[in-house]
């Protein structure tokens, strides 16, 4: 794809070469940046999964159980906060993101150092406000509705301060991106020559900045109504509860986006590669990413149909929430349309990448029975919701994130995973996601509410699969967690380019020099040209 | 010097503006008041955006990311409203 590089395939240890705490701390590289909240959102996607494994675990029986009530609330809190705010938002975006866009755009940096690493500090410092506020339980689930969690005596200020730090990140994050993507692309990088992974990458930046001041601002005036008694959700001095749920879904649904597009960015890099067909739609692909991203503000309405809203704004939401489908399904018809005849082989990323569009279809086909007003309100905080979106948030996200970490663990650490282990690991992941999440299907058609910590006794077979099934699960993660950290220290050495990949970042070592590449290459031709050479542009 | 006489300038008409602000709420106008406040805003808004932001200057790119905000200010409003109009 590109001139003026070699085919550089060294053993040495590239960015890594620095040892020492300082020199991770302080370090200006994108890549040392992009570790360090890879290390700090995996630490959260072990803890979070744990609590899921503990309420999981409270669930197999309908009565108390091995805990009270008041701590099942504390669990599924902490499992829902730490899994959104600190893990899934951030893992793709401000990991992966911060470590491979400047390499796949031919740059040696992003365009604002410094501001990363500030970025990176101030998430860290989120997560310390975060942690503090949880000596007292928090109990209120992740979303914060008020009347309760005006009044809730958890320290509900102190986590929304927190949270508003860990925005600011995610905004100065986003800004950089989106910098870096319209001034450091390398020559020759036109818009329609660049990987998919940074168009999803521009999207969910423009998402985090457009956003994210609305959740930061939602929290401040939750503050003030539990510091100072305002009133901006009290009826009683002239407010409106339903205003909390406008402002939180205006964030919160569009935030779905920042979770799913860069995944979809992965899977769109690791198809065409493991099909070595060009992929199928390059543009419609591209700008169906910036679709999602515009739709994505426009439906936040549908978390709120049985909560009081009028229904002429239900309606509109509803109709309004159908549109997403549209480019949602562009993408996925193109991967498939890619796929077809393509010369597939089954290593791991793809084995994942797999594992993504089967779930993801499930995930996405049950989603306009929740934005379909008849059905919302039968399903309406049931467990089908917490399938649905646990169908598209881990079936999609959290296998997209898999996918591009076993795709890239070689770039990133100059090590080859093993094969054998991660196969294993992923048949363990796919069977108990399926038996824990496909049952919430069936348990919430039946009339399961969510989040209740007793129930009865007709559901109990159900929840016994689904717990059953998430030991399979958490068994999967841990032979997953085993391969990376095995492999970290004893996998084969990697060759510059295992996958014979065209993009950017293959066409440097393996793990990539401080500078990522010694002369910024040129771009001639687009990164999906597989079997199809001088072909051109799509 | 030319510099420093534009943005007196400006500064002068946020001024009065402000002042209009102030003497248009002794009218009755109703609605009205509501409108001309909210005209009166937008066009200071817009005047610091244009001198003292620079924007005036911009290349259209960055004019529309700095309007792109205002647009999805608009959004948020028109969704809330399509809300709270209705409800019964």
């Amino acid at each position: 794809m590109a001139d003026g590089i070699s085919g550089a395939s060294g053993t040495g240890r590239g960015y890594l070469a620095e040892t020492g705490l300082r020199s991770w701390a302080f370090s200006l590289d994108h890549k040392r940046i992009g570790v360090m909240y890879l290390y700090t959102t995996m630490f959260f996607f072990l803890v979070g999964g744990l609590f899921a494994e503990l309420l999981r675990l409270k669930l197999m029986t309908p009565g108390p159980g091995f805990v009270s009530d008041k701590t099942y609330n504390v669990f599924f809190t902490l499992h829902g906060a730490l899994m959104i705010f600190l893990f899934i938002i951030p893992a793709i975006p401000s990991a992966l993101g911060n470590f491979f866009i400047p390499m796949m755009v031919g740059a040696h940096d992003v365009a604002f150092p410094r501001l990363n690493l500030a970025g990176y500090w101030i998430f860290l410092a989120g997560i310390v406000v975060v942690i503090a506020s949880l000596v007292r339980p928090m109990d209120t689930g992740w979303t914060f509705y008020t009347p309760y969690s005006a009044k809730s005596g958890a320290a509900v200020t102190l986590l929304s301060f927190g949270l508003f730090l860990v925005g600011m990140s995610s905004i100065l994050t986003g800004l950089n991106f989106i910098i870096t993507i319209h001034t450091q692309r390398a020559p020759g990088m036109t818009w329609s020559r660049m990987p998919l992974f940074i168009w999803g990458m521009y999207a969910t930046s423009v998402i985090q900045v457009l956003a994210t001041p609305v959740i930061g601002m939602t929290f401040i005036l939750l503050a003030a109504e539990r510091l100072f008694g305002v009133g901006f959700f009290d009826p009683a001095k002239g407010g409106d509860p339903l205003l909390f749920q406008h402002f939180f879904w205006f964030y919160s649904h569009p935030v779905v986006y920042v979770m799913i597009l860069p995944a979809m960015g992965i899977i769109s890099e690791i198809i065409p590669v493991f099909s070595r067909k060009p992929i199928f739609g390059y543009k419609a692909i591209a700008y169906s990413s910036m679709a999602i991203a515009l739709a994505g503000f426009l439906v936040w309405g549908h978390h709120m149909f049985v909560s009081g809203m009028s229904s002429v704004a239900a309606v509109i939401f509803s109709l309004l929430t159908f549109s997403v489908a549209v480019p949602t399904g562009v993408k996925v018809f193109n991967w498939i349309a890619t796929l077809y005849r393509g010369s597939i082989s089954f290593e791991s990323p793809m084995l994942y990448a797999l594992m993504f569009i089967f779930l993801f279809i499930i995930g996405g086909l049950t989603g306009p029975f929740l934005g379909s007003l008849g059905t919302n309100v039968q399903l309406h905080d049931t467990y089908f919701v917490v399938a649905h979106f646990h169908y598209t948030m881990m079936g999609g996200t959290v296998m997209g994130w898999l996918a591009g970490l076993h795709y890239w663990f070689p770039k990133m650490t100059g090590r080859m995973l093993s094969e054998k282990l991660a196969r294993r690991a992923a048949v363990l992941i796919l069977i108990g996601f399926n038996v824990t999440f496909f049952t919430m299907f069936i348990l919430g058609y039946k009339g399961m509410p969510r989040r209740w910590a007793e129930y009865p006794v007709q559901y109990q077979t159900m929840h016994i699969i689904a717990t059953v099934g998430s030991w399979v699960l958490a068994a999967g993660i841990i032979v997953m967690v085993w391969n990376f950290t095995r492999s970290l220290y004893r996998g084969e050495a990697a060759p510059g380019n295992p996958w014979g990949a065209l993009t950017l970042e293959w066409q440097t070592a393996s793990p990539p020099p401080v500078e990522n590449f010694e002369v910024i290459p040129t771009v001639t031709e687009w990164p999906y040209s597989f079997g199809r050479k001088g072909a051109g542009d799509a | 010097m030319k510099e420093y006489r534009t943005y007196l300038i400006v500064w002068a008409s946020l001024v009065v503006l402000t002042g209009l602000t102030m003497g248009v709420s002794y009218l009755r106008l109703g609605v009205g008041n509501a409108i001309v406040a909210l005209a009166i805003a937008s066009a200071k808004a817009a005047l610091v955006g244009l001198y003292f932001m620079h924007l005036r200057r911009e290349s259209a790119l960055v004019r529309a990311f700095a309007l792109a905000p205002l647009l999805f200010l608009a959004l948020i409003i028109f969704g809330t409203l399509s809300d709270t109009l209705f409800r019964k």
